[in-house]
């Protein structure tokens, strides 16, 4: 808890909580959709402390409503998580101290804390950077999680545009990604495939093919190499 | 759905976090696998984001969702808040939503 005393960790504290209300309304519509696909309360709670990685959670829980195999949701979702390894890649200087807070840091290594860490220069910044919004988002993702699961079937969605939270969240989260040719090249691969595939695929596949999408990644990008967030 | 299907995503998910954070940390991952890896967000994010807004089940559908997408869009371009975007995003659905 030092690191919230940190200097310079107020400007952190309020970017999180910002991130934060998102986050709480983003788990909302996980905890609707996860009730609606059939998941327990418990289940779509114990699932946000466990997989924390809220694409993989979303994606698994609207293949399954959508009348997905388990196969394919399980598949998409895991593909989604693997970029995560990527992301630890970068995120293991911070991962420094005794062994619990390694594992516990670990379980936080997630988009939107990789780009606040990578935002920074400084080594003591990115520590407190990371240190401070990692709670903060890991506590509203799993608020939102919860209201969102006990709201379950009392509120429709779609209603209140809870649906697009997820698909608008990652067009926010995707523009980084943009910012080298072969993230646009890929990025294109992935949207085109996926709706083309859409009526020919079990649900969730046209997601895994989209994955080839990263060998763009093969030939070096001519433009300046993007940030991993 | 299955606890062993919770259970498993969960175990799966984490041991993808601790494989670049604690195992393969600080050593060097070939140049052009690296180059691949950091682009599965771009791909599946974009892949994620056609599929949420343009199909429902196997069928192609162009609704109100459109409008939510458009919104963020545009507002990331000009570089607004995340939570701007998000909240924003989510209310122009919902306003087509309540006056179509």
């Amino acid at each position: 808890m030092h690191h919230f005393r940190a200097p310079g960790a107020r400007r952190f504290v309020s970017a999180s909580l910002v991130i934060g209300v998102a986050f709480v309304v983003f788990g909302m519509s996980f905890g609707v959709l996860a009730v609606g696909a059939g998941a327990t309360v418990a289940q779509a709670c114990v699932m946000s402390l466990f997989v924390f990685t809220g694409a993989s959670q979303l994606s698994l829980v609207s293949v399954i409503g959508a009348g997905g195999s388990v196969a394919s949701a399980f598949g998409g979702a895991v593909l989604l998580a693997a970029r995560n390894a990527v992301y630890g890649l970068a995120m293991s200087p911070l991962l420094r101290g005794p062994l619990v807070s390694r594992l516990v840091g670990t379980q936080w290594v997630i988009d939107e804390t990789t780009a606040l860490v990578t935002a920074e220069h400084d080594p003591d910044d990115r520590r407190t950077a990371f240190w401070v919004s990692a709670p903060i988002l890991y506590s509203a993702w799993n608020l939102g999680t919860f209201l969102g699961a006990l709201a379950g079937s009392a509120i429709d969605p779609a209603t209140f545009g809870l649906d697009v939270a997820a698909p608008v969240m990652f067009t926010a989260m995707i523009v980084p990604h943009l910012r080298t040719r072969n993230g646009r090249r890929a990025a294109a691969f992935g949207a085109a495939s996926s709706v083309a595939l859409a009526p020919f695929l079990p649900v969730g596949l046209p997601i895994l093919v989209a994955a080839f999408g990263m060998l763009f990644g093969l030939a070096p990008d001519t433009e300046r190499e993007g940030e991993p967030a | 759905m299955s606890w062993p299907l919770v259970l498993s995503l969960g175990a799966v998910a984490y041991s993808l976090k601790a494989l670049g954070a604690l195992v393969l940390g600080g050593r060097r991952v070939p140049a052009a696998l690296q180059r691949c890896l950091l682009l599965i967000p771009a791909a599946l994010l974009a892949a994620l984001i056609t599929k949420d807004v343009f199909t429902t089940g196997r069928e192609l559908t162009v609704d109100a969702r459109l409008a939510g997408l458009v919104t963020a869009a545009l507002l990331s371009w000009r570089r607004a808040p995340f939570a701007v975007t998000v909240l924003f995003g989510v209310g122009a659905t919902a306003l087509l939503r309540a006056v179509a």
